[in-house]
């Protein structure tokens, strides 16, 4: 199997609220890191990625926000632009604003439209070879389907013409597996593991590999061995007032957290076997912790690119 | 009576919103067992969303586009007594246009012509934006049935749930265009020669003529039903922006969902749609941004040794205890910082509703009516 950094399209996907755009800057950040021009692409307009590498908005037009490392923004608009004046040669600007609004209105009777200009811009970046590495922050779960499969439900719309022209080879790229892949990501939660498991069964039909799997937030185990006989004394009333004495203010709160810690740890746990179990043994799981950050920033994504770095 | 209880009790739809994965799902849920349980009626939650959670949490097996209701034994189970009803249904895109398509067709052979065209089946079957219109008719027509008293309706994320604010405007605009009547007049009348005409060779050229043929059938057979599509898609915009209708808007204090929520605020605000109620969800409890308790996880982190010897000696070997009181100082202190970012993002929201919910974060998974019922305790206990 071609490890993840060797493929040249990650489809970063999961339930929304797990942190895809974490793991997709830290991807990122770690494939420029190993030296690769690595694009990373925010497709959801919810225009966060920026913070991630506190650089500043992103547009369109991709900008580089680190040595080897660039970030750019959805626009289907552009998109189309940018296609028009690549394939038609459509030479004046003027003459596309119209055109523009055309095609946005065949956009919405057609909704394909929309997510081929998405994918299709994606993957032109990486036929063209204009980097090493593109790593999309994908839409979720619910989403990311309709735009995997784009191009061949353009296919089957479109009998001729340019557009199916082009399905073809953009089918071809995202069905390799030695280029493409999509990169799950979970928190050890009862739904995001849940719907994880039901958008591989669903992917399949798209034909698009699922590279890996990313565990976020996984959290730490608080007690080692025979500590938590420790803990349980130390929650029994007398202990804890005598803790509370010791330390000259009331330790309760201080116990209190870490009984959360240790159910939160032992629930997702749980949700963890449940979805080692659910996919193909082969399939790689990376690990990634609970940061504790104080926010999104370049140290948290720093942090996140050193452990999926390690774990790879 | 609690604010939140009275909202419901006030209202004939409740739209929750909100970012992905802060819990709008079960949140609507909890909120319609509450319902069922404390204000009786018919109560009706729709999920719009196109993953399937809804079920899990209310304890069904699955549940389609039919409403089905939830099974006395399942309250029996967790407890409660519900004075009215709950049903649940979940929106399939596909039955939901076929079902729409069949009522607005002005006879058979039109209903099986369009149900059969390629447009046709991709729009509906496998596109994302179609969802957001036929989720609104959906809702209009469940309402209208007047079979419920309450609907309590899940959304996609936010900038979707814009999207499908919007997508009754958006379809009777789209049906009016006049790029759509530029588009099927060639195919409408044959004295045009449309390939004389730039646009249609342009458009020829990149999608081919078949592509075009289609569409244009596609919209001659849909014009045929365009004047009941464009009164519903009015009909369905009256029933959101009525004052029977209220939103909820769902978050969790991180910083992207709060970013989103507010983003989500303002657009109602701009619509002028009733904001009912902001729920702050999972929030971390109180105590972790507590001086005192800080200070106490701080000195279990300095003077572990010191205090493990003030301890019985029966609580366990000196050097364990020690480095046991050093790991609950620290984890106390890694869980503040995400409490004090938590209060930050609070303090931000800039613009907030009459009625402000939270919801602790709760150590386990909600998968079942008994689970429901808890959360459901705590948006009513405000």
């Amino acid at each position: 199997m071609t490890s993840l950094l060797e493929r040249r399209l990650l489809f970063v996907t999961g339930k929304g609220g797990v942190g895809k755009t974490t793991i997709a800057a830290g991807l990122g950040l770690l494939g420029a890191r190993s030296g690769r021009r690595t694009l990373v692409c925010e497709v959801d307009a919810k225009g966060n990625l920026a913070d991630f590498f506190e650089a500043g908005p992103t547009a369109f037009k991709a900008r580089e926000v680190q040595a080897s490392l660039w970030a750019m923004s959805m626009d289907t608009e552009e998109s189309l632009k940018e296609y028009l004046s690549l394939q038609l040669k459509v030479p004046l600007l003027s003459r596309i604003g119209p055109l523009a609004r055309i095609f946005d209105f065949i956009a919405t009777a057609a909704p394909g439209v929309k997510e081929i200009l998405t994918v299709g811009k994606l993957a032109w970046e990486v036929r063209e070879g204009h980097y090493d590495l593109v790593v999309v922050d994908a839409p979720a779960t619910g989403h990311i389907v309709g735009q995997l499969r784009a191009p061949e439900a353009i296919k089957e719309l479109v009998s001729v013409g340019l557009v199916r022209d082009q399905t073809e080879w953009m089918t071809e790229l995202l069905t390799d597996p030695t280029t493409t892949g999509v990169v799950m990501v979970a928190s050890p939660e009862e739904m995001p593991v849940t719907e994880s498991l039901e958008l591989i069964d669903r992917l399949a039909d798209t034909h698009v590999d699922v590279a890996s799997i990313v565990v976020n937030r996984v959290l730490p185990e608080l007690f080692g061995r025979g500590e938590e006989e420790i803990f349980d004394r130390l929650c029994r009333p007398d202990d804890t007032d005598a803790l509370s004495a010791a330390v000259g203010g009331r330790a309760g709160p201080v116990l209190d957290a870490a009984r959360l810690a240790v159910t939160l740890r032992r629930t997702r746990t749980a949700h963890l076997a449940r979805l080692r179990a659910g996919v193909e043994p082969t399939l790689p799981i990376l690990y990634v912790p609970e940061l504790f950050a104080r926010s999104h920033g370049m140290r948290a994504t720093s942090q996140v690119a050193d452990r999926l770095g390690e774990e790879l | 009576m609690s604010e939140l209880e009275r909202l419901l009790a006030a209202k004939e739809i409740v739209v929750t919103c909100g970012s992905g994965g802060v819990g709008k799902t079960t949140t609507a849920a909890a909120l319609g067992t509450m319902a069922a349980v404390h204000l009786g009626g018919k109560v009706l939650v729709l999920t719009v969303d196109p993953a399937r959670r809804l079920a899990t949490a209310m304890g069904l097996e699955e549940f389609g586009n039919r409403e089905t209701k939830v099974p006395t034994e399942a309250f029996v189970a967790a407890g409660v007594e519900p004075r009215g009803e709950l049903w649940a249904a979940m929106l399939d895109t596909k039955a939901s246009w076929d079902d729409l398509v069949g009522a607005h067709a002005p006879d058979a052979k039109t209903r099986d012509a369009i149900l059969a065209n390629p447009m046709y089946q991709n729009i509906t079957g496998k596109f994302v934006q179609s969802h957001d219109y036929i989720a609104m008719e959906r809702l209009y027509e469940l309402h209208a049935s007047g079979t419920y008293d309450l609907i309590v309706v899940d959304t996609p994320p936010t900038r979707n749930a814009i999207d499908f604010l919007e997508a009754p405007e958006r379809m009777a605009e789209f049906f009016s265009s006049k790029f759509l009547r530029l588009l099927i007049t060639p195919y409408r009348s044959r004295l045009v020669n449309f390939a004389s005409k730039p646009f249609y060779s342009m458009a020829d050229r990149i999608l081919g003529s078949q592509f075009l043929e289609d569409i244009a059938e596609f919209f001659i057979l849909f014009q045929s039903m365009y004047s009941g599509f464009v009164e519903r898609a009015r009909a369905v915009e009256r029933v959101l922006s009525d004052r029977r209708t209220s939103f909820l808007v769902v978050t969790t204090l991180e910083s992207a969902p709060v970013r989103e929520a507010e983003f989500f605020i303002d657009a109602l605000s701009s619509k002028k749609l009733h904001l009912g109620a902001l729920v702050l969800n999972k929030v971390l409890p109180d105590y972790l941004n507590d001086d005192a308790a800080t200070n106490v996880a701080r000195r279990l982190c300095v003077d572990h040794d010191a205090i493990a010897a003030a301890l019985p000696v029966d609580v366990g070997d000196r050097d364990d205890v020690a480095r046991v009181l050093v790991e609950l100082g620290e984890s106390f202190l890694n869980f503040q910082v995400v409490a004090k970012r938590e209060a930050e993002q609070r303090a931000e929201l800039a613009v907030v509703p009459e009625i402000v919910v939270s919801v602790p974060y709760l150590d386990t998974d909600v998968f079942d009516l008994a689970g429901l019922v808890g959360i459901g305790a705590h948006l009513w206990r405000h």
